[in-house]
């Protein structure tokens, strides 16, 4: 299967099952779209008019020796390994999503969790808690050397001095058990101070800083139990983290709804206030409230992601790159066919850990009462709904098998799909266009720099 | 004449034989938490 498609002045050809990437002309362009179902001959007579023959004949040839060398027109022989990793890493567990915090002092209209609440009580997680979740971490882990925590919530910094004392224990066992943690943390930002920042850039590999853009926009959404906005008071406080971490290792993280479709107007905010490495994220919410995208709001977006290609390539002729999370591909280092099929790993090898302890699948299905795993002290006890989680992979789904994109995002994001169809294995639709032409624009963006133009 | 440029990708069937040691990030907790693989840096290629 190829998807041949044009942007940015480039005719892309993705080989779906090798990921080889080429970038042609409009006579190889034109070969490649009638390569499957017509002969030499039939392509000859049929570029006739608009090529010279003989471009035309050595055209074909070179498509043929690519598809001898199997970068052209690879059939999918993947099926069989779908879930041959998570047969392999059967029971164990590598990252966790600590909800130190159920609690949090903004009052954000669009939380997908309720205001930090997950439609339960308020809470924050005791450190005895947090260090039985790690120690079932790590008892899980099997040989898996990298363990994951981000610590989440709600707001995290509400109950910082258990982040401090979970990250110190983590610490004085890591080296005996064999382990390498890598802590992150997502905040709104209201209680970063210097103690934070130093904490942080000790300790976590990566934060997460939540900034929605535009003052206007931010505030609309982000507001304190008052209805007062944030962005005043977080944005100088950002602007010091970032700073402090050298520029590195972070994410200025968005959210964009039906408010602002026009999402690069507050990309272009964070690179004015001087951010660079940016994650801007479609809302995640029913259908009905009045912040999800509608259909019109899909067209803008997607014209959106393009202008945000150009801009990117603009700005690394400028020498003033940036880094877009959606867009950072790899080409040469991405992950292995195993992980493109298997998915996230959510429910097997990720799970959220609720502050008295319970396991969910992930952190957006904690609340969801029939989702719960178990706990961290008998571990998973509720198997039947872990194996619908280790049956999610990207064979699953039937949508999924003409989709040029199913080897980019491994079939999508569970919670999506449940939240939009009621399953697991479901498929989220919007999701998955904007997704496709997210993996578009990465993958010219890519294929750009890669040319050096 | 060249009328392919072919860009230098990790080849997905090769990484078959020899993929799959489970060590890479877990997408979801490495930026977004709501719409994360092949973000994802593999962590052993070599």
């Amino acid at each position: 299967m190829i998807h041949p498609y044009r942007l940015g002045g480039y005719n892309i050809v993705l080989d779906v099952c090798s990921g080889a990437v080429h970038v042609v002309d409009d006579l190889a362009y034109d070969v490649i779209g009638l390569f499957e179902d017509h002969s030499k001959e039939d392509i000859l007579q049929i570029l006739a008019g608009k090529y010279p023959a003989q471009d035309v004949a050595e055209c074909y040839d070179q498509v043929e020796q690519l598809k001898d060398m199997g970068r052209l027109f690879t059939p999918d022989v993947f099926a069989p390994m779908a879930d041959t990793l998570k047969r392999r890493s059967a029971g164990v567990v590598k990252a966790l999503c600590l909800h130190v915090a159920h609690t949090c002092n903004l009052n954000c209209a669009y939380c997908f969790a309720s205001q930090g609440k997950y439609h339960g009580d308020r809470a924050v997680m005791s450190f005895d808690v947090g260090k039985r979740a790690l120690d079932f971490l790590i008892e899980n882990s099997g040989s898996r050397r990298n363990l994951e925590v981000d610590f989440f919530g709600g707001e995290p910094l509400m109950n910082f001095q258990v982040v401090k004392d979970l990250v110190a224990y983590a610490r004085s066992v890591e080296k005996e058990k064999g382990k390498n943690f890598r802590f992150t943390l997502t905040t709104n930002g209201v209680l970063v101070d210097d103690d934070v920042i130093d904490f942080a850039n000790k300790e976590c590999a990566n934060v997460v800083l939540s900034l929605d853009g535009r003052k206007e926009v931010h505030d609309r959404y982000r507001v304190d139990y008052l209805g007062n906005g944030s962005w005043d008071r977080i944005v100088p406080k950002f602007q010091r983290f970032v700073e402090a971490r050298g520029g590195k290792n972070y994410y200025i993280r968005g959210t964009f709804t039906h408010e602002n479709p026009d999402f690069l107007k507050d990309i272009q905010t964070m690179l004015d206030l001087g951010f660079t490495e940016l994650s801007m994220e479609p809302v995640v919410c029913a259908p009905g409230e009045s912040a999800a995208l509608t259909e019109e709001d899909l067209e803008t977006v997607m014209g959106q992601y393009e202008e945000l290609a150009r801009l990117m390539l603009r700005r690394d002729r400028e020498g003033r790159p940036f880094t877009f999370y959606h867009y950072m591909l790899d080409l040469k280092g991405g992950p292995c066919v195993y992980k493109r099929i298997s998915g996230c790993g959510s429910g097997t090898e990720y799970m959220a850990v609720t502050p008295w302890g319970d396991l969910y699948p992930c952190h957006q299905f904690v609340g969801e009462e029939k989702f719960k795993l178990g706990d961290i002290w008998e571990g998973v006890t509720n198997p039947d709904v872990q194996e619908q989680f280790a049956a999610c992979n990207v064979y699953a789904h039937e949508a999924c098998r003409d989709c040029w994109a199913r080897l980019y995002c491994s079939g999508g994001c569970a919670a999506n799909a449940y939240h939009a169809t009621g399953s697991v294995t479901g498929v989220y639709e919007s999701g998955c266009k904007l997704f496709r032409k997210r993996m578009e624009c990465a993958i010219m963006v890519a294929a750009a720099r890669e040319l050096g133009e | 004449m060249e009328h392919i440029k072919t860009i230098e990708t990790r080849d997905l069937c090769e990484s078959a034989k020899n993929g799959g040691c489970g060590e890479c990030q877990t997408s979801c907790q490495s930026a977004c938490k709501t719409s994360c693989i092949a973000n994802q840096q593999c962590e052993n290629k070599d």
